[in-house]
């Protein structure tokens, strides 16, 4: 679960991790209150979660009076666009506000699980506020890396390792150390499945300070942290994304025209990449969950039918537990409920699925029986053509 | 022959109470597998079906020598179970449970790097040695017993599609293991190679990644120098998955242009690995590949 920058620093300052003064905003009169208290400069930060605001026009810094209100105006409920919102955009319904700072240097520091050696992977430059994915191209040799441990947890090494890697100067070794192992802190606590600061500054008066803030939180660990589910910011869901995951359905938007329902992630993504090799384009990929029922195959029904390119709709469930003529069953009742107003193909396989073809056939509605999953893809791809 | 599990494993079921626990306890054994125990604290003494109830992993495995465990319990609950059974010192565990944090996974491997146990999962529908031993919740009676195929995938159901389309065309298989679907997992590509490579009964394997990570990529480099007189036939699902997006598995991501499928099949073609382009013509694949 992705959290805004502001909270992200709420949560930085609650660990003692020094962020610049800054205010939350809904409208341009907040702003320029929020600007007479802090002083100028200000900086005006579009929240949303989404990289590359800064580009996108989403980031701006105000050097006077009439700059706090132009910058104000030209962010509060602008759509931003940027790589990761894709064409459509996002709006931007809250700005942060923070003060000024004399910055000296930029470094980037980001905490991720390491999947393949299973520690917690602590990755730092001197060259902050680039793209980092950039650096780790070009000069791999300026990206330091410490892998700590979950069970011993961050020693002092490993702190002596970031500050002489990233030779920060003696005098800031101390405030650094204690800035690194509070953050290490901070992400076990939470549960964090990313966190990263671009840029972590070193002001002209010798602090450091966290200028941006991004956390990711293991939605599997949402369970033991209630005040973390509380920073859920409901206008970030894709709608109808929410509605699959209220069903407990995981459904992804995409922009092709087959809607697919199928039974466990691998075999969804498989069964999209199939339709692609058809020659047809997925509308979505959507994981009814492993055993699959009749309900959340209506349920699936109802998702994609909110999407309107979708022009023919693939049903693949490899049952076993689940027996093909209850799931048959549950396909007419929904389809007939429902009143689905574009042709099914159903591949199913497992107990009964002699029984379950008849009842597919005999329903009088326009489903289409496929004998295996290659028929399938190329039965949908035809119907939508 | 086959890997981990056969008709000698004594299976204990943690979480045997629960509704889930009850449910696959009774289909493995309906399969023919040999449960021997189950653990729920609080319940010792009782009983589920015929099979005694204990608290305890350790008091379970003294009174009924069980060496293997199959957990089903909620996530919350999942790591202190996987270590519990590591302690009791049961050989091979396999956590089904979806939904584990994976801080929580990182202090189990890490603990797991000191104790005799094989973890299977989690996030994983379990091992199966057709005909002997079935922990998990795969449906049994698509399999067939007696090999050549090993099967090994990271996910549920695309490997029970692998191994109809097998046992459609014939093919028996020796052991398939489903190894999860989490980013920090227990048992990985390489360990079931490693296990299929020295097996005899196994003379070709099925393996079938997804994207995220790039545990597919190091395993083609470990067949490439290990296993040329084994043939193995990949599939890699997610060519279609946006960028930067869970595709529902918690490992199934790419991110930052690392864990595409495009480079875990590139890596598949230049290790020798028979590519399935198309998952619906697997089976015909294998025949072409293995011809007995």
């Amino acid at each position: 679960m992705k959290i805004h920058e502001y909270q992200a620093k709420e949560l930085f300052r609650k660990y003692n991790v020094p962020t610049p003064k800054g205010k939350l905003a809904y409208t341009t009169a907040e702003v320029e209150k929020i600007a007479d208290e802090f002083g100028l400069p200000v900086v005006v930060k579009a929240q949303v979660h989404a990289g590359g605001r800064g580009k996108g026009g989403g980031v701006k810094l105000a050097k006077t009076k009439d700059d706090v209100k132009t910058v104000a105006d030209s962010i509060v409920g602008m759509t931003l666009v940027t790589k990761q919102t894709g064409a459509q955009g996002k709006k931007v319904n809250k700005v942060l506000v923070e003060e000024g700072l004399n910055i000296k240097k930029e470094l980037y520091l980001s905490i991720i699980p390491d999947r393949e050696t299973a520690t917690i992977a602590i990755v730092c430059s001197q060259d902050g506020g680039m793209d980092i994915e950039e650096v780790a191209e070009k000069t791999p040799e300026r990206i330091v890396t410490v892998h700590v441990s979950p069970i011993t947890g961050i020693q002092a090494f490993h702190l002596r390792k970031v500050c002489f890697g990233l030779e920060i100067e003696k005098e800031l070794q101390k405030q650094m150390s204690a800035v690194v192992k509070n953050l290490y802190n901070l992400f076990v606590d939470y549960d964090c499945s990313m966190l990263e600061i671009n840029p972590l500054i070193i002001t002209a008066e010798g602090n450091i300070l966290a200028l941006d803030a991004k956390i990711d939180i293991d939605s599997n660990a949402m369970f033991r942290h209630p005040d973390a589910k509380e920073m859920h910011d409901p206008d970030e869901d894709d709608p109808v994304e929410a509605e699959a995951a209220k069903f407990g359905l995981n459904y992804i938007n995409l922009d092709g025209n087959v809607g697919n329902i199928v039974n466990g992630a691998g075999l969804a993504m498989a069964t999209m990449d199939i339709v692609k090799m058809a020659g047809a384009s997925p509308a979505n990929f959507l994981d009814v969950g492993g055993g699959a029922n009749a309900e959340a195959i209506e349920n699936g029904f109802r998702l994609i039918m909110k999407d309107p390119a979708v022009k023919g709709i693939l049903i693949n469930v490899f049952g076993g537990i689940l027996r093909c003529d209850i799931l048959a069953q549950g396909v007419v009742q929904a389809a007939t409920k429902l009143k689905l107003s574009v042709p099914v193909v159903v591949r199913m396989e497992g107990t009964n699925v002699e029984e379950g073809r008849k009842i597919l056939a005999e329903s009088g509605l326009d489903l289409v029986n496929a004998t295996d999953l290659a028929d399938a893809a190329e039965k949908v791809a035809k119907i939508v053509s | 022959m086959s890997v981990l599990v056969n008709k000698e494993t004594r299976l204990l079921v943690q979480g045997i109470t629960g509704q889930e626990g009850q449910f696959h306890t009774r289909s493995c054994i309906a399969y023919g597998t040999n449960v021997v125990a189950g653990v729920t604290p609080g319940k010792g003494g009782q009983k589920m079906d015929a099979v005694p109830i204990f608290n305890t992993v350790q008091e379970a495995r003294d009174k009924t020598g069980a060496n293997a465990s199959m957990i089903l319990v909620p996530p919350p609950f999942a790591a202190d179970a996987i270590m519990e059974a590591a302690d009791a010192g049961i050989e091979v565990v396999v956590c089904i449970t979806e939904g584990v944090p994976v801080i929580d996974m990182m202090r189990v491997k890490n603990y797991l790097a000191t104790k005799v146990t094989r973890l299977i999962g989690p996030n994983c529908p379990g091992i199966i040695t057709p005909g002997e031993c079935k922990i998990g919740i795969m449906p049994g009676p698509m399999h067939k017993p007696g090999g050549p195929w090993g099967v090994v995938s990271r996910s549920g159901t695309l490997t029970y599609e692998a191994v109809h389309q097998l046992t459609q065309a014939g093919f028996g298989q020796t052991t398939c293991i489903g190894i999860g679907g989490d980013p920090v997992n227990g048992t990985n590509f390489i360990d079931c190679l490693e296990l299929f490579n020295a097996d005899p009964e196994t003379k070709a394997v099925v393996m079938i990644g997804e994207i995220g990570g790039n545990a597919e990529e190091d395993a083609c480099e470990w067949i490439k120098a290990n296993m040329s007189h084994k043939p193995v036939v990949g599939f890699i699902a997610g060519l279609t998955a946006p960028p930067g997006r869970r595709m529902g598995h918690a490992g199934a991501i790419v991110s930052g242009g690392k864990g595409t499928a495009e480079a875990k099949i590139a890596a598949m073609k230049a290790s020798g690995v028979h590519h399935c382009e198309n998952l619906g013509k697997m089976g015909e694949l294998c025949k072409q590949v293995y011809k007995g």
